[in-house]
């Protein structure tokens, strides 16, 4: 009989979680990862599979797992995916391969992240890397930005025998991966274990490029055969109210990018400052908004809340990263909107004029839509506000580049194949579809590595 | 890694340094900056371009010595590395025949002048630059904006060196005699306000040239947002010039103050415990 409850993973215990930025989840031991894989059904159909944006053949490397052939289980999910140990860590399995399977009409599904995970951590540990890569050189191909689609791109054209050469605007490889996404969730270990990964695969990589800037892609065009787009979503959105000009209020992205990519919580040892209160308040309801909240508990913040416009149910957060925050401490405050930030005399951020709403009818997102409550209106004090209420795509390089089409958010237009609006230029990741998960934007660019390809076997 | 050709002294805490930076150099133009990063701990802050050598592959940037990354620049010796330069960043200045352009510059912001009001003089512009400091011998690069001004006006704080008093004053007076085409001002934020608002009468256009707290300098994180004509503008990829009149000035000095205390707390443990390993 199928234990119907998955083998839960260890956490960090709670005083070096809200201490210290060590990673939280602390993945499965060989037992509880054989315990666990014993519980895959092996469906023929493996509706899993199917629901992977990278197709990973999941009961296959399971079955290896069971029987204890770790590499053979690698190398079956490195045939689909370079970076297990990443997305076992950051993909949000419940909405996609876990969402399908079996075991979920008995209880828990698989836990198919954990196992995957699993696998990545073996790789770390014993250094797999695949490193075979056709020797006949069949063209250049350059990628602009090094995040998930960057790294994908390049490890897929790169295998394909393309010379590949990143171009990152800032001055750590990773993107998302290194400035967005912080480090008790993904320990940058993982991290530069892939990169020296696809390093060692030949591909080149140049920082401190900023294409728009440094490089036009028409310059990019004269020199390389190919030019992939992956520069993701990488500006803040702000509200839109009174008052967000005010000291203490952040952008998530701000936030993020002091603590993440300048190590701002080690200041002074380290020069860039962060400036932070005992009350924080977040607003937005996503995983970001659940990333800096946890953040700021660990920088010493005796409250945070969340503020969301609309419920708990509706929150895009991962439920994981949601019960993380809670056991941490971080508050929620549902059905509140801010209309404004109010400052003191000082030019900070004092207060958050708030509104009461409730949900309406469903809107375009499928959500119930907020409707403002009239007359609801409230205060609450606070000493740092920050907004974390989405990316959208960076406008830099569109705007030297005017023949390149973008629709009216700013994202590149693409055929299904991810071909641009300009000959030999492709696209792929956040930059085509807005802010969303690294597994989509590695799916887009494993596909738009092999039209390249294909283009350019012609 | 960006090595360093040349790093000397032009004025008292006033350094003039040359950089390798060949793909920077190739696509600078004038009104552009760098976002420069020290070493491996180092914050990353933006210096405006004030002179570039495509051939020679080279940059230079001026800058005054006052906080840790400056002081840090300040050290770095001829043919030593500075970890990362990324530009040429922001939208250039837009260069055309206005007619008679005055040229406002304060402090560090005189080396910023230069390159806009060279350009300017090219494009067929009457160039009347006006150049303040606290003291003469702060004024820097008098000799290359005189080459490519047809008059210019130095203003001291204490009288050392030409009109006693702010260049605003000297803005002030020659607008009273006549209103040129444009006034192009780079230099203290306070500065810039006091300019974009003496002029503001006189209908003349004002493009100020700010230098907001930044990080990423590429439009990831909005630390350089500033209202302009009543809306977030990021000074990093919408600017960093904009129209003098529209700038609300007291919320962006308001921003640059954010980080006085942590700012002086860092320059006391550096000078204290020197280059190396003065954290805690």
């Amino acid at each position: 009989m199928v234990s119907k409850r998955a083998i839960p993973m260890r956490k960090l215990s709670m005083d070096k979680r809200l201490t210290t930025f060590e990673e939280v989840a602390l993945g499965y031991t060989e037992e509880e990862a054989l315990e666990e894989a014993k519980r895959c059904l092996k469906c023929k159909l493996m509706p899993c599979s199917k629901s992977c944006p990278l197709n990973i053949e999941i009961p296959k490397f399971v079955k290896c797992i069971e029987r204890r052939e770790y590499e053979k289980g690698l190398n079956i999910i490195l045939r689909a995916n370079p970076f297990p140990a990443i997305t076992g860590r950051v993909c949000p399995q419940e909405v996609l391969c876990q969402k399908e399977c079996t075991l979920r009409k008995l209880g828990d599904p698989l836990a198919i992240g954990r196992l995957e995970r699993f696998l990545g951590d073996y790789q770390i540990e014993n250094n797999i890397m695949n490193l075979d890569v056709p020797e006949k050189v069949r063209g250049s191909i350059a990628v602009v930005g090094s995040g998930p689609a960057g790294l994908m791109g390049a490890v897929e054209l790169r295998k394909l025998g393309y010379e590949v050469t990143i171009f990152e605007a800032l001055h750590e490889v990773g993107g998302v991966m290194v400035y967005g996404i912080p480090e008790f969730r993904l320990p940058r270990r993982v991290l530069w274990f892939y990169v020296d990964y696809v390093k060692k695969l030949g591909v080149r990589i140049e920082v401190d490029v900023v294409v728009g800037r440094t490089y036009t892609i028409d310059e990019l065009l004269k020199e390389y055969d190919a030019v992939l787009l992956a520069t993701g979503a990488g500006t803040p959105k702000f509200l839109g109210i009174p008052g967000e000009e005010l000291n203490g209020v952040y952008s998530a992205n701000e936030f993020l990018i002091r603590i993440n990519l300048m190590k701002a919580y080690r200041f002074p040892e380290y020069d860039t400052p962060i400036k932070l209160g005992k009350k924080v308040a977040v607003i937005g309801g996503g995983n970001t908004a659940m990333d800096v909240s946890r953040i700021a508990l660990r920088l010493g913040a005796e409250e945070v809340i969340v503020l969301y416009r609309r419920t708990e149910a509706e929150m895009p957060a991962r439920r994981e990263e949601i019960e993380n925050a809670k056991e941490e401490g971080v508050k929620f405050m549902f059905l509140t909107q801010p209309v404004a930030l109010i400052g003191d005399e000082k030019g900070w951020v004092k207060k958050i004029r708030c509104i009461r709403m409730r949900l309406g009818e469903p809107d375009a997102s499928g959500r119930r839509r907020p409707i403002p409550i009239p007359g609801s209106e409230f205060e609450i004090e606070v000493d740092n506000v920050i907004i974390a209420i989405g990316a959208e795509v960076n406008k830099l390089i569109q705007r030297t580049a005017p023949n390149l089409k973008v629709d009216k958010k700013g994202h590149v237009i693409v055929d299904k194949y991810g071909r641009t609006s300009i000959e030999r230029v492709y696209a792929a990741g956040d930059v085509v579809t807005g802010a969303a998960t690294v597994i989509e934007a590695l799916a887009a660019a494993k596909t738009v590595a092999h039209t390249i390809h294909r283009d350019l076997s012609k | 890694m960006f090595k360093v050709i040349s790093n000397r002294i032009i004025a008292p805490g006033v350094r003039r340094m040359e950089i390798l930076a060949p793909k920077i150099a190739k696509k600078a133009r004038a009104g552009q900056f760098v976002v420069i990063r020290v070493d491996e701990k180092g914050e990353r802050i933006p210096l405006t371009l004030v002179d570039w050598d495509p051939e020679k592959g080279s940059i230079t940037l001026v800058f005054q010595e006052v906080g840790v990354t400056t002081k840090k620049l300040g050290r770095i010796r001829e043919g030593e590395y500075i970890l990362d330069v990324t530009g040429p960043l922001g939208n250039p200045t837009e260069i055309k025949k206005y007619g008679v352009v005055v040229g406002v510059g304060g402090g560090v912001g005189n080396a910023c002048l230069l390159p806009v009001m060279k350009e300017f003089k090219r494009a067929g512009n009457y160039i009347v630059s006006m150049i303040g400091a606290r003291t003469s011998e702060l004024i820097i690069l008098e000799d290359e904006l005189k080459e490519v001004s047809d008059e210019i006006y130095i203003a001291t704080d204490d009288g050392s060196r030409g009109y006693k008093g702010f260049v605003t004053d000297l803005l002030k007076k020659y607008l009273e005699e006549k209103v040129p085409d444009l006034v192009y001002a780079v230099g203290p934020t306070i500065m810039l306000k006091v300019v974009s608002s003496i002029t503001r009468p006189y209908n003349v256009k004002t493009i100020v040239s700010l230098n907001p707290i930044m990080v990423d300098g590429t439009g990831m994180c909005g630390a350089c947002r500033v209202i302009v004509n009543g809306k977030l503008r990021f000074a990093c990829i919408d600017g960093p010039e904009f129209d003098g009149h529209k700038v609300d000035f007291d919320s962006l000095i308001n921003r640059i103050k954010m980080y006085k205390r942590e700012e002086e707390l860092a320059l006391s443990l550096f000078e204290k415990r020197g280059n190396k390993d003065y954290g805690i």
